[in-house]
């Protein structure tokens, strides 16, 4: 094997596949990163839940396949000098040069390294940042605690040209409605994909203008699979099993007051007043007419209390929330303007941005659970 | 400690006149709490060697009364040991309501006292008389007078070590006991400490005490001679420092009133070992039945669940878990305990003995309760709270899980050996 490449374009694939890399390799040859040149140079990770598979443009003289330390040849491209990078292999052997630096790596058995799972047919196209955006909003409220595992996927439905994004802890849930281009107009499909692989995946996918989602079907290819493409990287994860919640039922259909407050404003002082709220504990909004009182800590602690200007329909209400709970829907609504609904202090409240139009539907809706004082 | 020492009593003695100077603590301690109480309501027993403990094959030695006690029987020995060393012993069961009710009254004694009395056990405690001088004189004449007040008003005798540390003072209880008094003035805490073994100092057990003798150290007097650099790299910071500073009689805890429940628990030892997880189970969930009712009867909620699985080669583990917010559900507990269980990967192991215990107790109401979309608004909170109220009511049992139901007639398979391996209702409930 013998190629040349651009040292940048060598850089961002080594370190985009890196990514994948298991922490613990289960087997050490998970640990390899696999190179294969050919008329294109194309390097792999995989471990067994999560494949990556990029392909960049090289000038080839010998085609060949090599084996060597993921993470030791992230490092090395890392810190190239900004010179072509010229790859070669010698016996068990891969030598790397750039400019007057030269590197020789231990290689492991290619043919050891498991084949990378079928991509599932492709089931259409949607815009890559509109994607990374609407998996950022959803991914947020996704659990991290793994005993349960479903909480910690984001559902995605596709109905026709709709695609439905949602993810729940059991404290919030966020709900992230977009427009794709299914490959049939009639396509419909569900999956539970890894939280924290789609948010990655989706992030990195944003060179190209479109991503293209595999979904297998049952008993085609690549079931239990779905697989994203853009750029010329492409990943594989596996789907989690079980039944998502039940969450439409959630959403709430109707409320009792409606409140409106600047965001920035709003995002700033929960920052500033829960700097006193010690663990677990809430930050409470009072709403009344035309102001929003913030107030965390209680009577044996420090205390802080902060006034907001505010629109409010409905009668005044007490409401508390975890206060982390609620900026990371105010960080995600992706508006000016953020409208908050709810029924009573122990229901679930709607963070929404203020539409565009009233009476037109959010895009976006983010669901909390209050916190219950005590007493 | 069969050793009966003599009473140090106050007034004129040889030396300094008023040897209890500066020494404002002291540890009360019951004389064989439960046998001394059982004692009172069989009087016919006094004299005996009386064993108080659950009398089975697993059963283990709760109390044992100085006549039992020259056997070389002791607390916490399986009553099947006992037997073999004092067949002739009369073993009583345990009964942690009657016990709870002497301890109130000896505790009525102390905070009539002082109000910084420090609570270790039913039967045990500090307390500060520094300023119930004035009132009641001085420290040992109020340690003579605690000893009268118990004798007189519980029938039961006590021991009370008067010390300016609390360390000191409950070696002292314990160096005159049974039914003795003993000041350690602060110019004879050397005297009083040096000759012991350093085995008799708080905090080392087996390890230490062995870890120590490789350095040839084998009395408090010694350790007293090592420099605290030499200890603390020998034994490391915390620890070198800690015996260090015990060595010369240094203790900086005060006593502080009314101290908190660290944990509630209970366990259980089977009559036989047990690996069908699913008895295991069901023990865990009479388990976290049994705590929950206690920290909701204690006004208490705590955040950390822990199960202790001791295997039938005795080797014992214990797994935790904080929670996010502190519960006092028997349902949270005994999810928990089940996962920790799972968690532990000992299903299928034969398993002696299993114990559910909650710490890091708080006062319960006061912490907010972040609501959960899948949680009724009324839910087992409610219905725990429902069956407490029925078991104040018409007694414990009255409501219990479906699984924990057993028809009269229905033995209990590898059933639990009953209240001897257990930690008796506030003794070692809770610590």
């Amino acid at each position: 094997m013998k190629f040349r490449i651009d040292r940048d374009a060598l850089a961002d694939a080594v370190a985009w596949t890196a990514r994948t890399l298991p922490v613990r390799p289960p087997v050490p040859v998970l640990a390899g990163m696999h190179i294969e040149a050919s008329d294109r140079l194309k390097l792999s990770a995989f471990d067994y839940e999560v494949s990556a598979q990029v392909s960049t443009d090289i000038d080839v003289e010998e085609p060949g396949t090599a084996l060597v330390s993921g993470r030791l040849l992230a490092e090395i491209s890392r810190s190239l000098p900004p010179h072509p990078v010229e790859v070669t292999t010698d016996g068990a052997k891969v030598m790397l040069r750039c400019g007057s630096a030269k590197f020789t790596l231990l290689t492991m058995p290619v043919e050891d390294y498991p084949t990378l799972p079928e991509m599932p047919p492709a089931a259409g196209a949607v815009g890559s940042d509109e994607f990374a955006a609407a998996v950022a909003q959803v991914a947020i409220a996704a659990g991290k605690d793994d005993t349960i595992p479903m909480l910690t996927g984001v559902r995605v439905e596709i109905e026709g040209e709709t695609v439905t994004l949602a993810s729940t802890d059991r404290y919030r849930l966020a709900v992230r409605e977009l427009h794709w281009k299914p490959e049939r107009p009639d396509f419909s499909a569900v999956a539970l994909v890894p939280a924290k692989t789609l948010a990655d995946t989706a992030k990195s996918l944003t060179a190209g203008a479109e991503v293209s989602i595999a979904l297998g079907g049952a008993g085609g290819t690549g079931e239990g699979m779905i697989g994203f493409e853009g750029g010329g990287r492409r990943t594989t994860s596996r789907l989690l099993d079980g039944d998502f919640v039940k969450y439409r039922s959630l959403l709430p259909s109707e409320y009792a007051g409606l409140a409106e407050i600047q965001t920035a404003p709003f995002i700033e002082a929960v920052k500033r007043v829960s700097l006193v709220a010690e663990r677990n504990t809430p930050v409470r909004l009072s709403f009344s007419q035309g102001e929003v009182v913030l107030e965390a800590g209680t009577g044996d602690e420090a205390q802080a209390v902060e006034a907001l200007e505010a629109t409010l329909e409905g009668e005044d209400i007490d409401i508390a929330f975890n206060p982390a709970f609620l900026l990371d829907g105010l960080s995600a609504i992706g508006s000016d303007v953020a409208r908050l609904s709810f029924t009573t202090a122990t229901k679930p409240a709607v963070l929404t941005g203020k539409p565009p139009q009233d009476g037109e539907n959010p895009h976006y809706r983010y669901l909390i659970m209050p916190v219950r004082l005590s007493g | 400690m069969s050793r009966k020492q003599q009473l140090h009593r106050p007034g004129p003695q040889p030396g300094p006149p008023a040897d209890d100077t500066g020494c404002p603590i002291l540890h009360v301690d019951m004389d064989a709490f439960f046998v001394s109480v059982e004692l009172l309501d069989r009087p016919e027993l006094r004299g005996r060697p009386v064993i108080v403990g659950h009398d089975g094959p697993r059963g283990v030695v709760s109390a044992a009364s100085y006549e039992a006690r020259t056997f070389g029987v002791h607390s916490a020995m399986p009553i099947t040991r006992a037997r073999r060393l004092c067949p002739q012993a009369v073993i009583l069961p345990v009964r942690g309501e009657r016990y709870a009710r002497v301890s109130a009254g000896v505790f009525a004694i102390f905070r009539s006292i002082t109000p910084l009395v420090e609570g270790l056990s039913l039967d045990e405690a500090f307390l500060d008389v520094a300023g119930a001088g004035r009132r009641l004189g001085r420290p040992a004449e109020i340690a003579a007078l605690i000893r009268e007040q118990v004798r007189a008003q519980q029938g039961i005798t006590c021991s009370v070590g008067v010390a300016n540390t609390k360390f000191i003072a409950k070696m002292a209880s314990t160096r005159c006991k049974p039914d003795g008094l003993l000041v350690v003035p602060p110019d004879g805490v050397a005297g009083f400490l040096h000759p012991l073994p350093v085995a008799s100092l708080w905090g080392v057990g087996e390890r230490t005490e062995e870890a120590l003798a490789r350095l040839g150290l084998r009395t408090v007097g010694q350790l007293a001679q090592v420099p605290l650099s030499t200890l603390q790299r020998e034994l490391g910071g915390a620890l070198g420092a800690h015996l260090h500073a015990l060595a010369h009689g240094r203790d900086p805890r005060e006593v502080v009133p009314h101290t908190p429940d660290k944990s509630i628990g209970a366990e259980e030892t089977f009559g036989t070992d047990v690996d069908d997880p699913e008895v295991i189970r069901r023990e865990l969930l009479r388990l976290a039945e049994k705590v929950g009712a206690r920290l909701r009867a204690a006004g208490h909620e705590g955040r950390t669940v822990s199960v202790k699985l001791r295997m039938a080669s005795f080797k014992t583990i214990t797994r935790s878990r904080t929670l996010r917010e502190p519960t006092d559900l028997a349902r949270v507990i005994y999810v928990t305990a089940c996962e920790l269980y799972e968690g532990a990967g000992l299903e299928r192991v034969r398993l002696r003995l299993v114990g559910v215990r909650v710490e890091n107790l708080v006062p319960a109401g006061e912490a907010p309760r972040q609501l959960a979309f899948d949680e009724p608004e009324t839910g087992w909170r409610e219905a725990e709270r429902a069956i407490d109220r029925v078991t104040h009511r018409f007694g414990r049992g009255a409501v219990r899980p479906a699984a924990l139901v057993r028809r009269p007639d229905e033995g209990t398979p590898g059933g639990p050996a009953g209240r001897g391996g257990e930690g008796s209702d506030g003794e070692d409930g809770r610590r």
